[in-house]
């Protein structure tokens, strides 16, 4: 199981930035398409879109790194290993 | 020996009933909260209206920021704040704080005059309103789970928080229930007014939030707290202590991917989706499609306890893991019967012309553009099951001479004018019969168990995976993550799948394919939660 988490955690690693690179070229292509009237809203949710995701995707690389670490092999058992 | 045992009895029983009022005060408000949240989504049409003029141009962006920001945001960001503040100063005094802000914010939404009345002003303050509501949502629900948790017997956390868990989706009921019923006294256009109906279920809200401010007034502090300051050990800087330091962030990254990102896309998929999908791809109409909703959701609510208790007993990964594969193989069956459901391909015409009851042709001249008659006709197909279906069919003729330059349309002497039409414009509208009516309702009720399997045992698991000191922020965070930004973009990312499935061939796309993302998320979340999480639950959450 741990080989597993740790192969997984690879592809979290890559995955994330694939993601952040699919919105941002999915953004680019529905602001380009928007009509002039549209177009200043199309933009703003863009960017709330992306501003949010953006630190979610990296927290989501943290994670498969984290994970491809092995730090993930041994859940802690009790709170002070969280806290100390 | 029988005094003792009487003693034991009754302190049972006082323990019982403080925390069946524990609870009961902490759920009302929770409750009370999610509905001020959701009317505001559930009236969205009428407050763009009034508030958010399409043609104010600028005002549609207030409108975006308004819904979008709401929840992807300042709900998150909430969290911080308030749970930043829950671990501080207690639990008790922010979740206070936080449903004032919310009962104060809704309130003052229905007393805002409208965009005609007071210009720029209306769309603003009613922005500020909005985004104060998503911050105190932020704050609320993590702070009501704690408080509950923290008072539960060791053994029994699944079976009393979820109860909590029951508020988001009686929230919705509530709402629901309170807008069909206005709506249905007033009628459309007295509701739809400036002044109208649809302002009441603001008004509502204050009441809702008094009585509740007054039940939590009477509660005291966590236990866990109260010990926890009583021996200096509250945490002094609850958000470095939960995302600075690396141990307990590698556990809220783990709740986030591999519980609560998949939970929230089920739950946003269960309750919003469909009600949309039924409403806008099966094209039932408005009353009844929330009606629909009401009856599932009542009859899918007990489940939550069920499986919270259920929890209790199995451990909590596997229920809420289950109910995301279940969600993950059946959805696209599940709306796949929708539209079957509701097909005029499936069902006996009561006669064999397709024309059952046929309205008169009313022409009505465009305002704007004098060359333009609409010619508008309602046709009721009437099928053999009770099901109605209501085809409104607007052909619009343009008015032109005979040298084929446009000129007004002229009614009084309409020989003069020849006219070109062009393709009509068809709103369908559909009631469905008793037995149809009750197959969509199973359906969505299978979805809401699926809710009820992700979210029922949520916040014991949450509540069991951060240390007391910062449990309040570290489980709020990823909490409105999960359900606020991937379950909240759900519509959204839902249509924009659609959208690339659209060609010139099939205009109106695959109307399944929105299913993907939720699918999707759900996948990546099940294989995180199965991989990567621990069944074992923690008896000792003192520490």
């Amino acid at each position: 199981m741990n080989s597993l988490k740790k192969m997984l955690g690879f592809v979290w690693m890559i995955l994330a930035p694939i993601i952040i690179c699919f919105l941002v070229y999915e953004a680019y292509i529905k602001i380009g398409a928007a009509k002039p009237t549209e177009k200043a809203n199309v933009i703003l949710q863009w960017i709330i879109i992306l501003f949010i995701f953006t630190p979610i995707s990296f927290g989501f690389f943290l994670f498969g790194k984290y994970a491809a670490n092995n730090e993930y092999d041994q859940l802690p058992t009790s709170s002070e290993e969280l806290t100390n | 020996m029988n005094d003792n045992w009487k003693t034991i009895a009754m302190n049972s029983e006082k323990k019982q009933s403080s925390i069946a009022f524990v609870i009961g005060a902490s759920s009302v408000g929770t409750l009370i909260e999610w509905y001020d949240f959701y009317i505001f989504g559930m009236l969205a049409t009428i407050l763009s209206k009034q508030f958010f003029p399409a043609e104010a141009g600028t005002a549609a962006l207030l409108s975006t920021l308004a819904i979008f920001a709401a929840g992807f945001i300042v709900r998150p960001f909430g969290a911080l704040v308030f749970g930043r503040l829950g671990d501080l100063i207690g639990r008790k005094h922010t979740f206070l704080l936080t449903l004032v802000i919310m009962g104060g914010s809704t309130f003052a939404i229905g007393l805002v005059p409208g965009f005609k009345t007071i210009g720029w002003a209306a769309p603003i303050i009613v922005l500020v309103l909005r985004l104060l509501q998503g911050l105190a949502l932020g704050g609320e629900y993590g702070g009501a789970a704690t408080y509950v948790a923290e008072h539960a017997p060791a053994g029994q956390r699944g079976f009393w928080t979820s109860w909590i868990q029951t508020t988001a989706t009686l929230g919705l009921f509530l709402a629901l229930g309170v807008i069909i019923l206005i709506r249905s006294n007033q009628g459309v256009e007295n509701f739809s007014a400036e002044w109208g109906g649809w302002r009441y279920p603001f008004w509502i809200s204050i009441l809702l939030v008094g009585v509740s401010v007054l039940i939590r007034m009477r509660m005291s502090e966590s236990p866990m707290f109260t010990k926890l300051k009583s021996e200096g050990k509250t945490s002094a800087n609850p958000l470095k202590e939960s995302f600075g330091n690396k141990a307990n962030f590698k556990m809220v990254l783990l709740a986030l991917f591999g519980a609560v990102m998949g939970q929230g896309v089920v739950w946003y998929t269960g309750q919003f989706y469909a009600q949309s999908f039924i409403e806008t791809v099966c094209k039932i109409d408005f009353i009844q499609s929330r009606n629909i909703m009401l009856v599932a959701i009542l009859m899918a609510t007990p489940c939550f306890v069920l499986f919270g208790w259920l929890s209790d007993k199995l451990g909590r990964k596997w229920i809420m893991l289950l109910g995301m594969f279940l969600a993950i193989c059946t959805y696209r069956p599940i709306y796949k019967e929708f539209i079957a459901i509701t097909s005029a391909k499936n069902r006996t015409q009561i006669v064999d012309a397709r024309l059952t009851n046929v309205g008169p042709k009313i022409p009505l001249i465009d305002a704007k553009d004098k060359h333009k008659l609409y010619v508008r006709q309602v046709i009721d197909t009437v099928y053999t099951d009770g099901s109605v279906f209501k085809y409104t069919i607007t052909d619009t003729l343009i008015g032109f001479n005979e040298l084929g330059v446009d000129r007004p349309i002229n009614l009084i002497n309409p020989t003069l004018i020849k006219y070109k039409a062009i393709k009509p414009n068809v709103v369908i509208e559909k009631t469905m019969g008793k037995s149809a009516t009750w197959d969509i309702i199973w359906l969505v009720f299978i979805q809401i168990v699926y809710v009820t399997m992700v979210y029922g045992p949520v916040a014991a698991f949450l509540v069991e995976m951060f240390p007391t000191k910062i449990r309040y922020t570290s489980m709020s965070l990823p909490y409105h993550i999960g359900n606020g930004v991937f379950g909240g973009l759900v519509p959204f990312l839902g249509t924009l799948i659609v959208e690339f499935t659209k060609t010139t061939e099939k205009p109106a796309g695959d109307v399944l394919a929105g299913l993907w993302y939720p699918i999707g998320v759900a996948t990546i979340s099940l294989i995180i939660g199965i991989v990567y999480l621990s069944n074992k639950m923690d008896k000792n959450v003192m520490d």
